[in-house]
């Protein structure tokens, strides 16, 4: 029986070419971090490897903001197992620890990989611990990328404490004036490869958002010629209206839970923060100020939510209990304070903060209320943490057009993403995938 | 197997759309329904009623943007006269309705932007009713930052994109 596809031509879409779209250009503060040296792996095959991976475990850990990683060029020997290490070279250098591997061919397209993750102190004592870990894994071509980042994820647990985010995606807006489709819904790795176009719309999309199992997006699409709120499941192919009222249908959030979306909505007089239970879309009211009250976004342990407020004057941030409605203000400092959201472990907040005129990102740590200013030009927004709170990417204007930007949370890392094509924004971090 | 592992490989079957949403920056046929005579000032010219209608129409729709200060919703006293002129039309011919869209420049945030879009497009709004305009004639949409007059992130842009547009 043939199946009739309707008005929506739907394609499936296989990974995009290696190159990507969005680069990176690496703009600060790289020396800071603890040194490491991941020297290249050795490939035993003929062909080109599919991967550098090394340097993307590299990459993945400056971006951390934790590390600063050798480069190549100064690199005293090109070790591939803990064995081959002369310990003493390295320890005088400073290198704290070091990832070494190599590469065989496993059959049609299929890579052994094979790495060793060295305290280079303990190596020089000549302790018998200095391998931290060693793995062994048979990965398909498409995939060498993808466990770069895993390796990443083990070196940075094993070496910090903390979950490593290098196996996590972002998604975003790009937009090309002029073009048949100027909005696209977009999706990529973390560090802006194999970018995927999710959704083309000749009219403006908005503000997406990832639930907490990361397999659906929430986002504001005009395609109605006015605002409303989709939901789009990214592994099955439906996509829901699930809010469309007269007025603004605006800034989605999902609960940590997965079951509700809070939402902005102007219905009722002027923009409030509302909850929507997704499975049922029964609509719970929140705020209720003559002022105009937008940008929610739920404390991790979902009981509450920040967002932006003008109830003072100017917006400002303001923090809502949501069992007993309790609000009070979080932020002073600044003319202005917007698109707040808290990180991971609670403790900060962050939003964009605007100061004589420039909008900047900053952190405010909620228990002291000090404000770190972590980006510097003048029109930035839109920041989205990672799920583990190192990295935030946000929205810049970098060479005359609109891009994403890197920084990591303590501020030492940054990095522009521009596009090669058009122009990019509203940029959200998805959660742990694996 | 080597299907599986292809399958696999894919990880997420992502489905692309590509919204065939009607589109178009002309207007949708808010087209004259107007019947009767017409007296009309401007007769002098020899043209029909229904003729001077149009050209006021027309008139109006190429004359049909407020601009706003920085951060500002208040409606500047330079646009009286052509906010009168648009009244004037809605309350002569009225079941054409009008509607108006708010825009900010790019400064500021994009959810908060589409809140003070909304906050422009209703001034001018409650602007025409309080000179006579139905509210039924009337309708409001806010697009934030999001579709700006001009593009290209400097100061003089940003003057350009802030504004309301009363779109028949």
């Amino acid at each position: 029986m043939k199946r009739i596809v309707g008005l929506l031509m739907v394609w499936l879409l296989t990974s995009q070419n290696a190159f990507a779209e969005l680069q990176i250009l690496v703009t600060g503060g790289v020396d800071s971090g603890r040194p490491v040296a991941i020297p290249q792996f050795k490939w035993a095959g003929g062909t080109q490897l599919p991967e550098d991976v090394a340097n993307v475990i590299s990459s993945d850990l400056m971006r951390s903001g934790k590390f600063a990683p050798l480069a190549r060029t100064q690199m005293p020997q090109s070790p591939t197992t803990a064995a081959e290490i002369t310990y003493p070279v390295w320890a005088n250098m400073g290198i704290e620890a070091m990832v070494v591997g190599h590469i065989e061919p496993a059959g049609a397209n299929q890579y052994k990989v094979t790495f060793e993750l060295v305290d280079v102190l303990k190596g020089k004592n000549g302790g018998a611990d200095a391998v931290l870990d060693s793995r062994v894994a048979t990965v398909p071509g498409k995939q060498l990328r993808q466990y770069a980042h895993r390796i990443s994820d083990i070196v940075y647990e094993r070496l910090t404490g903390e979950r490593g985010a290098f196996l996590t995606r972002i998604s975003y807006i790009s937009f090309n004036h002029g073009a048949q489709y100027p909005y696209q819904l977009m999706m990529a790795d973390y560090d802006g490869y194999n970018e995927r176009v999710l959704l083309r719309s000749r009219e403006p999309l908005m503000s997406p958002s990832w639930s907490p199992d990361g397999r659906k997006l929430a986002y504001v699409s005009f395609e109605k010629r006015r605002a409303s709120i989709y939901i789009q499941d990214l592994y099955s192919q439906s996509r829901s209206l699930v809010a469309s009222y007269p007025g603004i249908n605006g800034a989605p959030e999902w609960s940590p839970d997965g079951r509700k979306l809070a939402l902005v909505l102007s219905k009722d007089g002027q923009p409030d923060v509302y909850i929507l239970d997704v499975g049922s879309r029964q609509l719970t009211r929140v705020t209720s100020e003559r002022s105009i009250d937008t940008e929610p976004s739920w404390t991790p342990d979902g009981r509450g939510l920040v967002f932006t407020s003008e109830r003072g004057g100017k917006p400002q941030i303001y923090r809502v209990d949501l069992a007993t409605g309790a609000t009070q203000r979080v932020t002073w400092e600044g003319d202005m304070n917007l698109a707040a959201s808290m990180s991971p472990d609670g403790k900060s907040l962050v939003m964009v903060s605007r100061v004589q005129g420039q909008y900047r990102i900053a952190r405010q740590d909620l228990e002291s209320g000090a404000v770190y200013v972590l980006s510097q030009a003048s029109s930035d927004k839109s920041p989205s943490v990672a799920p583990n709170g190192s990295m935030i990417i946000y929205s810049t204007v970098y060479q005359g057009k609109q891009g994403l930007a890197l920084v990591s949370a303590d501020g030492r890392f940054k990095a522009n993403l521009p596009s090669t094509t058009g122009e990019v924004r509203a940029p959200a971090w998805s959660p742990f995938l694996n | 197997m080597q299907i599986n592992n292809l399958l696999k490989s894919l990880m997420i079957a992502l489905p692309m759309f590509t919204l065939a949403a009607c589109s178009s920056t002309e207007d949708s046929g808010a087209g004259v329904q107007e019947q009767g005579v017409e007296t009309l000032n401007g007769g002098d010219q020899g043209l029909s009623a229904d003729e001077q209608m149009r050209q006021k129409y027309e008139a109006l729709r190429q004359d049909n943007t407020i601009y706003f200060g920085f951060d500002q919703d208040a409606i500047d006293g330079q646009y009286t006269e052509l906010l009168q002129a648009h009244a004037n039309f809605l309350r002569e011919h009225n079941t054409i309705k009008v509607l108006v869209e708010g825009h900010t420049d790019e400064r500021g945030t994009p959810e908060y932007n589409i809140a003070l879009g909304e906050r422009r497009a209703k001034a001018v709004a409650k602007y025409l009713q309080n000179l006579g305009v139905d509210a039924t004639q009337l309708s409001v949409v806010s697009y934030g930052e999001e579709k700006p007059a001009d593009a290209s992130h400097s100061e003089d842009a940003f003057s350009k994109n802030r504004r309301a547009v009363l779109v028949y």
